[in-house]
Formats: structure tokens, sequence, C-alpha cells
């Protein structure tokens, strides 16, 4: 059985280590919060805030405290706040250890698309530029392929970059892979599906 | 020099003109300078740049500026909350520059700290690198990105003083410092004036050099996405 939304961020989950400062995309690597147990981990939200905590109790919403996602958020003892230069200084200086984000497509050498689709409407690349060409180590969260059934693992991208070469690792539905010389290698496969599964779903290089 | 008006539009007396370049804080709809907006649109001024990192909703923050056809330009790092803003970028007649958000608010920083220009690796190998300078450093390859100085900057804080000295409230600070900064000249509008000397001097976020004229109102605060928990799942 392929893994769902909430097993992929499960597993997500387990690359993050105790002491790690750690900035998580919108959709299924939000839910990574919810899997990281009694590791001490800290969430920073790019619009200026390190130590992120969960959504409010209703009523308490304040609207001065928000996530870079403009969800109302609340804040915790280890919370603090700063201006957006720095923020993105802490982002493109390297001290944030990894981030965790959503992809349209990855290739096998780590290219990274997630931000625009030609001929469609283009709201902007927000932070993922940024975060991918800064942070230590780049997760990716994604479906292994799109709702027609083509791969999002590719050769090369079709669509516009928003990083050459900074994706480390990428956790699909189908399983794990890490970007490594000369392609992508099967780091693990998702309970019930093999290697060779994984092997046709992908038009990326596999290498062993 | 006294810095205290007594309303937007007295704040921004003498300082707007057609075709300028305006920094504005705030991100998404937190802690944008929804008064001085408000005057803006009520000035009439048009062919107007923002460099700011959204450009708000139909109704309110910048989108109510776009409603009116006042806004040339935007240079952000994401928009479209706003059917207006999309209509008229789609048929044309809004033009938007993209930039990455933390160069977009390094600009910014780097304007208002006299830097013309800088180095940054964020955009290398993509669409925002093209025409731009490359160079090494170090074994790794980073493009040049330019310093903005705008001709006004207009920002929101939660207390000032009569000098200017600001504070910001949790995640309301975002772009309003680096916009701040690189105004030539800047406007404040703050929820709360209080005493010369109340403010800790330890605590000041952004010092009152920056800040030229400051008017204390009252703020809607809006909010984009309200989320919540249950009370018994806490």
């Amino acid at each position: 059985m392929p893994w769902d939304r909430n097993q992929m961020a499960a597993r997500a989950a387990e690359e993050l280590e105790d002491g790690m400062y750690v900035n998580l995309g919108i959709g299924i690597p939000t839910l990574v919060a919810n899997y990281v147990g009694d590791k001490d981990i800290t969430l920073q939200s790019e619009n200026g805030m390190l130590g992120m905590g969960p959504f409010p109790i209703e009523g308490e919403e304040d609207a001065d405290l928000i996530n870079a996602g403009k969800q109302t958020i609340t804040e915790l003892p280890r919370t603090a706040y700063f201006d957006s230069a720095t923020s993105f200084g802490m982002i493109r200086g390297g001290k944030i250890a990894c981030a965790i984000l959503g992809a349209m497509e990855v290739a096998e050498n780590g290219d990274l698309a997630n931000w625009m689709i030609p001929g469609k409407l283009v709201k902007g690349m927000g932070g993922a530029m940024d975060l991918v060409a800064g942070v230590k180590r780049v997760v990716v969260v994604m479906d292994h392929q799109n709702k027609k059934g083509e791969t999002k693992l590719l050769k090369s991208c079709t669509l516009p970059l928003t990083g050459a070469g900074v994706v480390d690792r990428i956790i699909t539905n189908l399983g794990v892979l890490d970007v490594v010389e000369g392609g992508l290698r099967i780091v693990e496969c998702a309970d019930g599906v093999t290697e060779d599964e994984i092997c046709a779903a992908t038009e990326a290089t596999i290498v062993a | 020099m006294k810095k205290i008006h007594d309303s937007a539009a007295s704040a921004l007396d003498g300082l707007l003109r057609d075709d300028m370049l305006i920094a504005a804080g705030g991100f998404g709809l937190c802690g944008i300078p929804e008064l001085l907006l408000q005057a803006i649109k009520d000035a009439g001024v048009t062919n107007l740049t923002f460099a700011s990192n959204n450009a708000g909703v139909d109704d309110f923050g910048i989108g109510i500026l776009l409603a009116t056809k006042q806004v040339k330009k935007m240079m952000s790092s994401y928009v479209g909350e706003n059917a207006e803003f999309m209509r008229q970028y789609l048929d044309g007649e809004l033009e938007v520059e993209f930039n990455p958000q933390g160069t977009l608010a390094e600009r910014m920083r780097a304007g208002g700290a006299g830097i013309p220009g800088f180095y940054t690796k964020t955009g290398v190998g993509t669409q925002i690198a093209e025409g731009k300078d490359h160079k090494d450093f170090d074994g790794e390859t980073y493009i040049m990105e330019r310093g903005i100085v705008a001709d006004l900057a207009i920002v929101k804080a939660w207390k000032a003083d009569d000098t200017g000295n600001l504070i910001f409230r949790k995640t309301a600070r975002n772009f309003n410092v680096p916009a701040a900064m690189c105004g030539k000249i800047c406007v404040a509008e703050v929820e709360e004036i209080v005493p010369r000397g109340s403010l800790d001097p330890d605590h000041i976020h952004l010092p009152g050099v920056y800040v030229h004229r400051i008017v204390q109102g009252e703020h809607e605060k809006r909010i984009e996405q309200r989320t919540t928990r249950k009370k018994e799942d806490a």
C-alpha cells in the first residue's frame, strides 16, 4: 500500500533531529509538525518567527500573529519575533537546518520546480527560492505521480525552476529517494511497494 | 521638529505625487499601513509603483488602490489573493515584478543601509537570474540584486514615542522594518503614541531616525485565514 498524506508526513518527521530549527511548507509539510513526538524541534515561520505554536483556541485568534500561510497561530515560551530581512538572513545564511516542502516536479540532479506553471495563473514564489537556496537540507514531500498518472520525478524539470540542484531527499507516497551522483537512489519503499514499482513510476535515472 | 500628525491625510501632506515608488510594510494583511493606504486612495495620485510583499485583498490593503487603478506596478513575492488584481494583471494593465521574498526584504534593507547592490545565491539557475550579473565567490555562484530606495515608505507599528522610536507586535513586524529603512521619507501609523521616556530604550525595534512622521489611529486589523482548534483538543 502506498503511503497516505499522514504517513508521508510521519515519514518526513523522521528526518528531524533533536535541536533542529526547521521550516515547513504548506500542504503535507504542515502535517509534519503533528509527528515530531518528543523531539525538541523549533519551527521557523519566514514572516518573522521562531518557535511557532499550534492554531489558537477559538476566540483567541490574534490578527498580529500569523504564519507564512497567513493562518492564525500561537506562540510558545521559546518564541522569538523578528523582521523579514532578519528572517531571510537566517534562511540564506544557512542557520535553518532543514526545510520540508512540496513540489510539482523534481529532477534527478536535484532541480526543484514548485512555483509556476506557464500559461496558468502565476502568484509568485514567496519565500521558496530563498529557502531552497539557503537552508542546509531540503526534503521534498510529494505524490510520486500527478493526477494523470504521470511521474513527477524526471530526468529534467519541464517547469520553471525554484532552485537548481537544491533537493537532498524526496519522500513520496511510494517511498524515499535521495539525490546522489548520477541520479536518484531508493532509500526505502512504502509498505508493500517494491523497488520495481518505484522504478516503473519514475522517469529519473535510478542508481544502485 | 514635530513628527506627530493628527490624521493620515495630514501625515502624507506634500509627500504624494503621481509615478512615485512607495515601499509598504506588512505580510498578507498582517501589519499593513491600512490608514495611510486609505489616505493615498483619497489623495487620488496615480501611476504608483509599490514595493510590497503582497497586494492585499479586493477591499483591504493595497487592493483598495487597485480598484481605483492608482497602481501601475507591483514589486512583490506573492500576489493574487484578490480578483481585481488578477484581472488587471492578466489584461496587462498592471505590471508585476516578482522578487523572492528574502531578496525583496534584503533589497529594502540594503537600500536603506546605503548598499546599492548585493550578491545572493537565491534564484541562481532560475528565471529570476536572467539578465543579472553573476559572480563566483569561494566556488559558489551568486547573482547581483539592487538595493531599493523608495520615494516614500509607509509602515504600521504598535507603539511610538513622539521621536518616532517604534515597537511592533508579534509577526506584524515583518516587512515594516526594511520598508521603513528604504524610504527617503517614512510615515508610520501606530496604535498608540506614548510619552517620551516610557519605551525601554533597549526594546526599540526601529529607531526614530528612520521615521519622519507619525499618526495614531484605529485599526481594523483584518484576519486573512482564521484557523483555530477546539478547546478540548488543547
